[in-house]
């Protein structure tokens, strides 16, 4: 199975004032055909997770390491992970004026299989991609996420994810800033995304919104740059009811 | 109504003439010519020994164009185009200058495509383009092959016209090319110019633009690549001489490689007549490699308060690592999603002409010029890690009045 499986992960982040210590020992394996949710308060260091995985510039791992499917991501570059089969849907999705979706995807596509994807059916794919996430057949003509609304952004982070269908999907605050319907729709992406059964979700959050409509696996709590307890859906119910406080005291 | 004269009072540009003695040989000290490398512009700047060679030039011109040639002062001619510098009065003497004159009311649908192929010697082109009332024609120059070029276009844009001027430079590497455009634009008109440099050692051309009459839109976009060793100056001047006209101007550019040096100078003159009136100027440039040179100078000059709005942006800057991020974490390589941003970066001033047909060939130069620059200097396109961003907006209007 092709796993992600981190151990004793430490990273920083890198600012103009110097690096600072986020991760603090990362401990967590999410199998394929499993949901998985992180879950954690603000400042926990969710977010950095993702991209000291993903391998932004701006986060470097220090200690540890991270595999999926066997293969170590953290010496690989961005798009090296990616074609190892990673797949990041981020809480703020890049615009990039003048590169249409399409176009975008396609190269992507490209670069992912080594081959470009067929001219007759490539347009009925994307479209296909984009009505299962409710946004019509003109987001492929425009800039990638220029202009979007945040909900539409998160939309369309979820049409990726169904055309470029990589092994293993983080998704990073896919949940924010969308209203109760678009909630359902993202979650449902996901779960069609899912339902293939040998696919891997990593799914982050501080909100238990998004759960209701995606059954988590596993839940894994994040506070202070680590995994602090672990659980099932149970884990998120709990949480639903009492908050973070437990978990936080004595590290704020 | 009050329409000012056409003799810009500005500091920042000398009085137009006719004359090569008003225009003596540059030292480098002229607030014109300050950014030059005037000895690569010497052969430019000295009057030939005799008339100028020919140059070959070929024109498609469709039913309802009349194409003929006009004498100095004959027509139209120089009664738009005011030359304010040496380059453009040489070129303002050529004994017959290329006469495009489209009739009232006439639509085309094809461009108009002006092919000058420069066959390495001194040459001179004087193109008048003069559009009647209420006619639409796309006009596409490009200059290609090997010169020593001094080239004016001068547009008169009638009223209620729409016409869009297409200059590409697309020359050999050694070319050098130099001028000025103008145009005036008439009542309810609308002008757009369209500017592409990627060619050539060197480029310096002005483009200038004033109304005669209110209502009038002029929109001039740019789109430039200096690649190791060349230089490419545009230098834009709007005069918003008459109310309730609009001027758009955007220009966009990428330097690489060692040497590459662009100059974009912007001026706006709001005279004190032009009320209603609103003007925006932007210049971007992508710096793509250590070794490059961007000049960029955007400048207002305002006599009445009472507009709709003024105002400039420069930003001069390496690759947006979240840009680049993003995209590498689809999958392309690091080269692929340099190439798309580049691509995307110019494809956001195309999409702005709402022509297609015109829109899809500006492509096909921007894609081709890629594939020409971009894919072979791959290997020296390595930015730091933490590229620093040198970043200068002002997206507010920035105003100096002047009473």
């Amino acid at each position: 199975m092709a796993d992600l499986i981190i151990r004793g992960l430490h990273a920083d982040v890198l600012t103009e004032e110097g690096s600072k210590p986020i991760l603090k020992g990362v401990d967590l394996t999410a199998k394929t055909g499993e949901i998985h949710a992180i879950m954690g308060p603000n400042g926990s260091g969710k977010s950095t997770l993702a991209y000291a995985i993903s391998g932004h510039p701006k986060y470097r791992i220090t200690a540890g390491s991270v595999t999926l499917d066997g293969v170590e991501l953290s010496t690989l570059s961005v798009d090296q992970r990616a074609k190892a089969g990673l797949f990041l849907g981020m809480q703020y999705p890049v615009e990039v004026p003048g590169v249409s979706m399409a176009n975008f995807l396609r190269t992507a596509k490209t670069a992912l299989d080594g081959v470009a994807p067929k001219v007759r059916s490539w347009p009925k794919e994307i479209n296909a991609a984009l009505e299962l996430v409710g946004l019509d057949a003109t987001f492929g003509a425009r800039s990638v996420n220029e202009g979007f609304s945040g909900g539409e952004k998160k939309r369309a982070e979820i049409a990726q994810l169904h055309i470029l269908n990589p092994m293993f999907a983080i998704l990073d605050e896919i949940d924010s800033g969308l209203d109760i319907d678009a909630v359902r729709e993202v979650a449902e992406g996901i779960n069609t995304y899912a339902a293939q059964g040998d696919r891997g979700v990593l799914l982050i959050t501080h909100y238990t919104r998004i759960l209701r409509y995606t059954k988590p696996d596993f839940v894994h709590v994040f506070v202070d740059g680590k995994v602090v307890q672990e659980g099932g859906q149970e884990l998120a119910d709990l949480l639903e009811v009492a908050g973070y406080e437990r978990f936080t005291r004595g590290h704020a | 109504m009050e329409i000012a004269s056409q003799q810009v009072e500005s500091h920042l540009h000398p009085k137009p003439s006719f004359d090569v003695a008003d225009f003596p040989m540059p030292t480098g000290r002229e607030e014109v010519w300050r950014f030059a490398p005037l000895p690569r512009f010497a052969e430019l700047l000295t009057e030939p020994p005799t008339d100028f060679a020919d140059i070959q030039m070929t024109l498609q011109a469709p039913v309802g164009v009349t194409l003929s040639t006009l004498g100095v002062g004959v027509g139209v001619r120089g009664s738009v185009l005011l030359p304010v510098d040496r380059v453009s009065v040489l070129a303002a003497k050529v004994s017959q200058a290329r006469h495009i004159r489209i009739a009232d009311a006439v639509r085309l649908t094809e461009p108009i495509v002006i092919t000058v192929t420069g066959k390495g010697e001194r040459a001179a082109e004087h193109i008048v383009i003069e559009s009647g009332v209420a006619s639409e024609a796309i006009i596409v120059v490009e200059h290609r092959g090997s010169a020593v070029f001094c080239g004016n276009i001068e547009v008169v844009v009638k009223d209620a016209a729409k016409i869009t001027v297409v200059s590409v430079q697309d020359w050999a590497p050694d070319a050098l090319h130099g001028g000025m455009h103008a145009a005036a634009v008439g009542t309810d008109a609308q002008y757009r110019h369209v500017m592409m440099t990627f060619g050539g050692d060197a480029v310096r051309i002005q483009n200038s633009v004033y109304y005669t009459g209110s209502g009038g839109n002029a929109e001039l976009y740019g789109l430039y690549f200096a690649d190791a060793g060349q230089y490419q100056e545009h230098r834009l001047s709007v005069d918003q001489n008459a109310a309730h006209t609009t001027s758009y101007v955007d220009y966009r550019g990428a330097l690489q490689g060692k040497g590459a040096h662009t100059v974009w100078v912007g001026d706006v003159f709001i005279r004190r007549q032009a009320v209603g009136i609103s003007s925006y100027e932007a210049n971007k440039n992508l710096v793509l490699t250590d070794g490059c040179r961007a000049d960029s100078v955007p400048n207002l000059e305002i006599e009445t308060g009472n507009i709709k709005g003024a105002g400039h942006s420069s930003t001069t800057g390496r690759f947006d690592d979240n840009q680049l991020f993003y995209l590498m974490s689809r999958g392309l390589s690091s080269s692929e999603a340099k190439r798309l941003v580049i691509q995307g970066f110019f494809y956001d001033i195309i999409r702005r002409i709402g022509i297609a047909e015109l829109e899809e060939r500006l492509k096909t130069h921007v894609d081709a010029e890629l594939a020409k620059t971009i894919d072979r200097a791959e290997t020296s396109l390595c930015p730091p890690p933490l590229p620093e961003q040198l970043r200068h907006e002002a997206p507010q209007p920035q105003i100096e009045k002047q009473e």
